[in-house]
């Protein structure tokens, strides 16, 4: 704390992202560091490792053109902390924390350190409230709750953004008027892509009550390392003192990994597999648990992370690693994006862990879970038959198989289809969820209660008309 | 003790690991208070005077020369009344104490007793002054929850002649409540007593394991069981069910204690339990699932280095239970996160890295973990026995098994549960592959099955597996040919063993009835669907064409017969076994 006005010219190394400052002293481990280089340009670090009398530096903004002569540094005397206000919505914001919109700054009520403290297990709520998406593949098979983190796993190419910007748009709690925000976090992405998501907001006059941190494709990379922590804590400040319902999106966890991979390998850390630091899954662990809701708070963080499978691949390190953590994924899939269907979310391999909680009567309705299982179930035996008719040919299949066959078809092209603008309420997507039904002999109707299917299937016509709910 | 006490200055810091000068004579895994706000840390190197020391908390903004001092003990827990139905982290401190201190989120720096010092217990003494007792002896109970009665130990390395005894009467954990002479000297006995995580509770001798632990689980009771006292891994990539499996292991298996540590997993899953525990209900006794349970946390958000202690925290309960003569289950989510974080130290200790990078010293410390559990004559005069049985969830990368957590992990424990990714995605849970578990535990424990529950478990078991082993070698055929093409029989025993599949090894861990099978109801539905298997594949001989076998009436009541109520099943299963037969009956005598 004393050294805070000291300029040290004690750069002795520069390596990557990586600085080395020799003789100091009393510096303190995470600490915010102030570099000038030799031209006057100011820029920002952190301490990564702090010795007695030397300090290893990460810098934000890159190393390009500091050197170990004239370059200087001042540690600051605190770790990395955000001012935050209810200003912050509608504004934008870099990978610093510096606003970027040509407004003056913000006057922060207060600053805070934007590692955050882990939540108390004990002071937890359990999240259970459903959040309608209108996507039938997500409301009713996958659903989603306020206070889950629910990744999406894209690959290059699939419309991971248009999907995310619709889950943005339609996202509601049934029955309620709560005040909604969306903190949006943009690591590495094109200035494109965020154009998407900025024009969405805009047009359905999301903005004024959106906050944007951007650190875009060309941007300095280090700076994505600390990107989403800033959005986080400006996520807890809005739910947790404001009371307001949050929705984070942070896009793209890949190029956060990079990030992090590329200080790990500057540093010479033993790497883990395929070159990743060893310490990634508690390192994306404290981004992701940062999401949920508080015993007694108003406010919640629901957070939809979305990251690019390297070629596809659900078991690279990221993708592998992030569904340890988050509870369930959504994974977009090719073959059904080749084929033309939007939103082509795969449904097998998605899961929603905190579903159950959310579902059922009084929340959804009854049979909900009852037709997600049969859905599931019917679609991946139909699925199955598919590499068997590739074989054999569909002649050779049983009535009964054929039926499953018939069913996987029109599950694709009825229930996983729907536009981009195309918000079904849950009522009708389990309406098509039983039309579908329609299709398969009813004992083979095993995972839903035998009096759900009395009371929906649409062979008893007992027509019940709409939820009471809505 | 106290002249032990080191006091050095931090020398480096980097993470969760820091370096202390000034440390000589300072001893491995000595716990130290480190900086202004004495953070607690561990020793686990020492090189001449400076000591490398894991801090057990958030480093952030910690300074080289700030004070390092020693406490010269290593980390122990607090053992006595007040320790069930709590949540603590991985160092024992009560999480609601933490939230009274430092609200929602965990700040740093908390000091909490694992027990209240101040509360009261009812303490009923069970010997009199003048009889001469020795380490696990009891003493006197305490009713700690409606199921639990708490008995108050002589500590394992302690003897003498009770000089006195309170009367029956309250007391809290700190007062004496008995003094022993031994060789002259007194030595005071509390109703808490301290033991070093890393050290394992002496006993007298190890058992074989013979009694299961019956799970209410069908696959794992009847087809891979575990005994009471076993070890047995859970491995599966994410989305497979483990931590489900793993909470319905915590809810239903009959041990008396349970303890559960969540390691490096989600907040929101210890959330889940402390709600949903105080609401369900044991089976045998009716009473709160809670009352039985004690919950430890280190989430992946909380500090990396606590995540070996909580693993080691947990098994000193389980195994201080134990010493009261009761079974206890311990549950660890997961232990790939135990092998991280050790990966993670060593990496910053720049050891040399074995495979993948983790330490060579995992096996051994595995093995260390797992070796804790089994059944036992306990220390004390009259030679009880009790149990810890512990489960531990894997998490492989990638839901491979070949990686070294899994691997060495196998090695150590007898009963394998492998959860399987494709099950998962077409919903069958839970989602233990049949066909790579195995249990080692299958004869030790058949006896047990044979006289308490039904003489021809262990045949059915068998049957059973080899009718599945059987499926999915035509399995093989069928996707080349398409089933039309088997012979009928054939075609029954891919039926029957579809049965097996669907409705006995799936069980919905959702549906009030079927989320808990017992024992007795297992081997009844087991023995029913052979005989149905046998019958259709008889009836196929006779001519009976397949789909008429499919469509039979009582097939359906066969393959529901799992939510069928736990009370009165005996007396439909028996309908529903006529029902079955006579309709067989009647399609053969139509053919023919």
């Amino acid at each position: 704390m004393s050294n805070k006005n000291i300029e040290y010219t004690t750069v002795s190394e520069v390596a990557g992202p990586l600085m080395i400052v020799e003789k100091i002293k009393d510096v303190a481990f995470n600490e915010v560091v102030k570099i000038k280089t030799v031209d006057g340009e100011e820029r920002t670090g952190q301490v990564l490792e702090a010795y007695l009398d030397k300090a290893v530096v990460q810098v934000f903004e890159g190393t390009k053109g500091l050197e170990t002569k004239l370059t200087s540094a001042r540690f600051i005397g605190e770790t990395m902390k955000l001012g935050l206000s209810k200003d912050m919505l509608g504004r934008v914001f870099d990978g610093t924390g510096n606003p970027i919109d040509n407004i003056p700054a913000i006057i922060p009520d207060e600053r805070r350190d934007i590692n955050g403290n882990p939540m108390n297990p004990y002071a937890r709520e359990y999240p259970s409230e459903f959040i309608q998406t209108g996507i039938s593949t997500i409301d009713g098979l996958n659903t989603l709750v306020r206070g889950q983190k629910l990744p999406i796993f894209s690959g290059s190419g699939l419309p991971h953004n248009q999907l995310a910007a619709q889950i943005a748009r339609q996202a509601k709690v049934l029955g309620k008027k709560e005040t909604f925000a969306v903190v949006f976090c943009a690591m590495g992405i094109t200035s494109e892509e965020a154009n998407l998501f900025i024009k969405d907001f805009e047009n359905t006059g999301a903005l004024e009550r959106t906050t944007m941190f951007l650190n875009l494709a060309d941007d300095p990379t280090i700076e994505r390392i600390i990107l989403p922590r800033m959005a986080l804590t400006c996520a807890e400040y809005l739910a947790f003192d404001i009371g307001m319902q949050v929705l984070v999106i942070l896009t793209d966890m890949t190029n956060y990994a990079e990030a992090l991979r590329e200080i790990a390998a500057a540093r010479e850390e033993v790497p883990g597999r395929r070159g990743y630091p060893g310490y990634m899954y508690t390192d994306l662990a404290m981004i992701y648990e940062r999401a949920g809701r508080i015993r007694g708070k108003k406010g919640s963080i629901t957070q939809i992370p979305m990251l690019t499978m390297p070629d596809d691949d659900i078991t690279h390190p990221i993708p592998d690693l992030t569904g340890y953590i988050t509870e369930g994924q959504i994974v977009l899939n090719r073959p059904l994006h080749k084929k033309d269907i939007y939103p082509p979310i795969a449904v097998l391999p998605c899961l929603s862990r905190l579903m159950d909680r959310g579902i059922g009567k009084d929340r959804t309705r009854e049979d909900h879970s009852g037709v997600a299982n049969q859905l599931y179930a019917a679609y991946s035996e139909g699925c199955d038959l598919r590499d068997l008719v590739a074989i054999v040919g569909e002649d050779a299949l049983s009535e009964r198989d054929s039926k499953f066959l018939k069913f996987a078809d029109l599950f694709e092209e009825k229930f996983v289809r729907q536009g981009d603008h195309e918000n079904r309420d849950i009522t009708e997507t389990l309406s098509i969820g039983w039309d579908l039904f329609s299709i398969l002999p009813k004992a083979e109707l095993k995972k839903i209660d035998e009096k759900y299917i009395e009371m929906f299937h649409p062979e008893n016509k007992k027509d019940l008309g709409k939820n009471k709910d809505e | 003790m106290v002249n032990n006490t080191q006091k050095g200055k931090i020398i480096r810091i980097s993470g969760p690991v820091i370096e202390a000068d000034g440390m000589r004579g300072a001893k491995m895994y000595d716990v130290v208070r480190v900086g202004e706000e004495n953070l607690i840390g561990e020793i686990i190197r020492l090189n001449q005077d400076v000591a490398t020391i894991q801090v057990y908390e958030d480093t952030n903004g910690l300074r080289p020369g700030e004070k390092v001092e020693s406490t010269g003990s290593p980390l122990s827990v607090e053992l006595g009344p007040g320790l069930l139905t709590n949540i603590y982290d991985g160092i024992q401190r009560p999480l609601p104490t933490i939230f009274d201190q430092t609200g929602d989120f965990i700040e740093r720096g908390v000091e909490a007793h694992a027990i209240d010092e101040n509360k009261k217990w009812h303490f009923i003494p069970t010997i009199q002054a003048g009889e001469i007792v020795e380490g696990g002896d009891i003493i006197g109970t305490v009713q700690e929850t409606s199921i639990i009665t708490h008995k108050i130990m002589i500590p394992p390395n302690k003897k003498g002649t009770i000089i006195s005894i309170v009367k029956e009467g309250d007391y809290t954990v700190v007062e004496d409540i008995a003094i022993l002479e031994d060789e002259n000297q007194e030595i005071s006995v509390q109703m808490r007593q301290k033991w070093p995580v890393r050290k394992a509770r002496p006993v007298k001798e190890k058992y074989d394991p013979s009694i299961p632990l019956i799970t209410g689980q069908r696959v794992i009771d009847t087809f891979f069981p575990i005994a009471k006292g076993g070890t047995a891994a859970i491995p599966g990539g994410f989305g497979t069910g483990k931590t489900v499996s793993l909470h319905q292991l915590a809810k239903w298996s009959d041990a008396q204690v349970v303890i559960y540590v969540g390691c490096g997993e989600r907040g929101n899953e210890m959330t889940d339990v402390l709600k949903e525990f105080p609401e369900l209900e044991d089976p045998s006794t009716g009473e709160p699932l809670m009352n039985r349970t004690v919950l430890i946390a280190n989430t992946s958000n909380m500090p990396v280095a606590a995540r070996d202690a909580s693993v080691y925290t947990g098994i000193t309960l389980a195994e201080y239970y134990r010493d009261m003569g009761y079974d206890v289950a311990l549950m660890a989510d997961s232990t790939s996160r135990l092998a991280e974080a050790m990966r993670e130290i060593s990496g910053r200790l720049e050891e040399m890295p074995g495979e993948e990078g983790y330490p060579a010293y995992l096996a051994s410390r595995l093995a260390e973990f797992y070796e804790r559990a089994g059944r036992v004559k306990l220390l004390g005069s009259k030679d009880n026995e009790g149990s810890v049985s512990v489960m531990g969830a894997v998490s492989p990368p990638g839901g491979d098994f070949s990686e070294p957590v899994a691997q060495n992990t196998l090695r150590i424990v007898k009963v394998f549960w492998a959860l399987d990714a494709d099950l998962a995605d077409r919903r069958h849970f839970p989602s233990i592959n049949w066909l790579k578990s195995y249990s080692l535990y299958l004869n030790e424990i058949s006896s047990w099955w044979n006289t308490n529950i039904g003489d021809s478990w262990l045949k059915l078991r068998n049957k059973a597996m080899a009718l599945l082993q059987k499926e999915s070698e035509l399995q093989e055929i069928v996707k080349l040919v398409g089933p039309d093409a088997l012979p009928p029989r054939e075609r029954a025993v891919l039926e029957g063993a579809r049965m097996i599949r669907e409705d006995f090894l799936q069980q919905s861990a959702f549906h009030e009835v079927d989320t808990y099978c017992p024992g007795i109801k297992q081997y009844e539905m087991l023995r029913i669907m052979s005989l149905y298997s046998d019958e259709i594949q008889d009836a196929a001989l006779k001519h009976v064409h397949i789909d008429d076998l499919i469509n039979m009436q009582s097939r359906e009541q066969i393959a529901r017969m799992g939510t069928v109520p736990n009370d009165d099943f005996k007396s439909r299963f028996k309908i529903i076994e006529k029902e079955m037969k006579s309709e067989i009956s009647k399609l053969i005598e139509k053919v023919n």
